[in-house]
């Protein structure tokens, strides 16, 4: 009772209550400079064997290999061929015209959402190249750039876009939530960070079987939050599974600022520390870098080395969906003035400084790309956009099981299909 | 009074307790600065402060959890979950926790928060941007779940909720937000300004849970509905000529049985609507309550209609949204049966 009274009287002081907030406002002047931006190639490269707590600087730097003049730099060159490196740039520049083409699609009433890559074409782009056809990913949705390296149909995209006759996920899905399990590109759901740990299930089961195939999971920087990051994270180290687990830190979670997840106090990649895997901060809008740090980390997985954790660090340049408009929380030019540039001009810049690519090339690929998604688009928009065409409303009713039990048999026949 | 629409409703009954109550807050995903995706905390963070109205984390177990350490110690949490189909992350909390804890600890502890989310269909959303889960709170005892179907009740009962003394599980049906909906998709759409439901008072006033609400008297039948249901079952009595009284339950726990039983027994058919699919959802619970109760005042078997029992699909939305062409055929069978 005593202490109880005398803690009442106490003359400590008042506890205040915190709340994070980003740097600037709409109406203020950017402000990127917490943002350290270290020397491309001035981060070691450790061997893939070399023990976890030996590598516990690494996610509180920033693996780059591109410098300011388009040169390739330091021991995380992945040192790739010209034609990589043209196949890379050409999935970055596809998906930015295809995203900036559906964009308006939606904008015409022909889908009913969409969401834009812009910024972060790097990392599938790269890592659908880095991978192996056999391992499975298990993409966030703003990862067209791998299908898009994996030569995805524009018009199997267009359509599941545009929910027709032929959207190859029969009208169930939203548009862009795709799954193309040849592509190595798992089924997108709604629920953000629900599939991190399926990457490392998948991954297990490919160690359980004795395979050569691993799994590679994304989730947003503001998705790091959710539960299903820190379970994943705990099956993969206990269980040592070949997975890459990766965070796409691109600064913003709808109108919540990366601060709301925890980046004012840590990095993402050094979330890795506490599961005794090792942590990457990757430059994410550096094609080279992001080919390197996924390859590292795909050796690790493959010779049972075990889970990598990989941040990349990047900015989402465009609203967060159809639905958003960023000027309304952020800065309206911060985009553009972010430190770590845009993902393709520094490719480009790099073929161009190697000798390998041209503006006129560029021109020509713009053109050349530009008119196979017309194509596939004009294609798509004869069969139908939303509401013209749909699958037949008997698909509703298929897939809920692999057979049908009379719920099902009866409330399609009193739908009439 | 003014006319508001259910995002502003929503907004001045929060308003009003933060202005009045200084230990209830608002947090949630893109609540703060930006006002929710659908902008019904717009503005309260910049006139009640930063620690009144702020963002949380992408968590919704994260976040229905602190809110319950916060009304454990005696504040009145108000949270939003973004969309309710994300409110299953945060589902173990809800019922292994909120639900439980006063009875647990004796009445020690207890947690009188306000879970806010909007939910239902006919935005083309897909799967994981329509969904009704109703019918899972509803089977957990300790739990309350409240929808409104207008303005008027949306503040009303959103004031009774953040004033209770147990966690309420607040849905809102967000094809409502703007104007009433039909289920007529291809008609041109009506605001609520338009609406007798949407004058809006300015100040406080609630309207209490567990009280269904008459929205229509009528001889040979009873509807019974909620959320956007309500105004479906409206446009399918007009248009089936049928005489049917229309209840709008506006709380399903609690329930206002005694309504229910009132209107069944004085037409003796029932026809029960919801939007969330029909296996196990809450019209099941409610044919076996007026089964129990009118048995012998019923001259029809009772009629469901609902979602049918699949995910709810992209391309597919008004094949599977229960409209009124569904509902008055139900009215029909009703009314036309013989015993
Ligand atoms: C479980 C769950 N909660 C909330 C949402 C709503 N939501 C969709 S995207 C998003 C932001 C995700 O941010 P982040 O993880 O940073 O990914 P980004 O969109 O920035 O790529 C939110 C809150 C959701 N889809 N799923």
């Amino acid at each position: 009772m005593d202490t109880v009274a005398r803690r009442d009287k106490s003359n400590r002081p008042a506890l205040s209550f915190y709340v994070p907030e980003p740097p600037a406002r709409p109406g203020q002047p950017v402000d990127f400079s917490h943002i350290e931006v270290p020397e491309a190639g001035a981060v070691r490269c450790p061997d893939i064997s070399e023990p976890e707590r030996d590598m516990r600087d690494l996610p509180y730097g920033l693996i780059r290999v591109l410098d300011e003049k388009g040169r390739a730099v330091g021991p995380w060159d992945p040192r790739l061929d010209p034609d990589t490196l043209r196949a890379g740039l050409t999935a970055m520049l596809k998906t930015r015209l295809f995203d900036e083409r559906m964009f308006r699609a939606h904008r015409q009433g022909k889908t009913s959402f969409y969401m834009k890559s812009l910024g972060e074409e790097a990392i599938g782009a790269a890592q659908a190249l880095a991978l192996d056809l056999g391992d499975m990913n298990f993409p966030t949705y703003r990862m067209l750039s791998w299908l898009m390296a994996r030569n995805y149909p524009l018009i199997d995209l267009c359509n599941q876009i545009y929910s027709n006759e032929r959207d190859p996920l029969r009208g169930r899905q939203l548009p862009i939530l795709y799954s193309a399990r040849d592509y190595g590109f798992y089924s997108l759901s709604g629920n953000v960070g629900s599939r991190f740990g399926h990457a490392v299930g998948w991954a297990m089961a490919s160690a359980f079987k004795s395979d050569d195939k691993i799994a590679i999971g994304h989730v947003g920087d503001g998705t790091t939050a959710e539960g299903d990051f820190h379970e994943a994270l705990t099956f993969a180290a206990v269980y040592k599974a070949p997975v890459i687990l990766c965070v796409e830190n691109n600064q913003w979670a709808i109108s919540s600022f990366s601060g709301i997840a925890g980046a004012g106090e840590t990095t993402f990649a050094a979330k890795a520390i506490a599961y005794g895997i090792p942590g990457l901060r990757v430059d994410g809008n550096d094609f080279l870098a992001v080919y390197a740090a996924t390859l590292w980390a795909a050796d690790r997985a493959r010779t049972n080395h075990g889970p990598t954790l990989i941040e990349f660090f990047t900015y989402r340049a465009a609203g967060h969906s159809t639905s958003d408009d960023p000027t309304r929380y952020r800065p309206e030019d911060e985009a553009s003035k972010w430190p770590l540039g845009d993902p393709l001009e520094r490719l480009k810049a790099h073929l161009i400084a190697i000798g390998e690519w041209s503006e006129e090339q560029h021109e020509a690929l713009i053109a050349e790309l530009t008119a196979d998604i017309k194509s596939a688009v004009k294609q798509a928009e004869a069969i139908g956009t939303l509401g013209q065409s749909k699958p037949n409303p008997r698909e509703m009713f298929e897939d809920v099981f692999a057979h049908p039990d009379w719920r099902i048999r009866e409330q399609r026949r009193e739908a009439g299909v | 009074m003014p006319a508001m629409n259910m995002i502003q409703a929503l907004n001045s009954a929060l308003d009003i307790k933060l202005g009045s109550d200084p230990d209830t807050l608002v947090f949630g995903e893109d609540v703060g600065y930006f006002g929710g995706v659908f902008r019904v905390t717009e503005g309260l963070q910049k006139k009640h402060g930063l620690s009144r109205c702020f963002d949380s984390p992408i968590s919704e177990g994260g976040i229905v959890a602190t809110a319950i350490g916060m009304g454990a110690y005696g504040l009145r949490p108000i949270v939003e979950i973004q969309f309710a189909d994300y409110i299953l992350p945060a589902y173990d909390q809800l019922v292994s926790e909120a639900a439980r804890l006063r009875y647990r600890s004796n009445g020690e502890f207890w947690c009188p928060i306000t879970v806010r989310s909007p939910y239902g269909g006919g935005i083309f959303g897909g799967q994981t941007h329509s969904q009704s889960p109703e019918a899972i709170f509803a089977h957990v005892t300790g739990l309350k779940t409240v929808i409104p179907s207008n303005p008027y009740d949306a503040k009303g009962l959103l004031l009774a909720a953040i004033e209770e003394y147990d966690p309420v599980i607040f849905l809102e049906p967000k094809r409502l937000y703007n104007g009433p909906f039909d289920g007529h998709h291809d008609k041109p759409l009506t605001t609520w300004a338009e609406h007798k439901l949407g004058e809006v008072p300015a100040g406080h006033y609630t309207v209490p849970l567990g009280s269904a609400s008459v929205m229509r008297e009528g001889r040979e039948a009873t509807v019974l509905a909620y959320g956007t249901m309500v105004h479906v079952c409206n446009a399918a009595i007009a248009e089936s000529g049928i005489d049917a009284e229309l209840i709008d339950l506006r709380s399903i726990v609690p329930l206002d049985i005694d309504a229910i039983v009132k209107s069944v027994k004085k037409t003796g058919r029932c026809v029960i609507v919801h939007e969330a699919s029909r296996f196990g959802g809450f019209g099941g619970e409610l044919s076996a309550l007026i089964q129990e109760r009118c048995f012998y005042h019923l001259r029809a078997p009772i009629e469901r209609v609902a979602g049918w029992d699949t995910p709810y699909p992209h391309a597919f939305e008004w094949d599977y949204f229960p409209g009124p062409v569904r509902v008055a055929k139900a009215l029909k069978r009703c009314v036309e049966a013989v015993a």
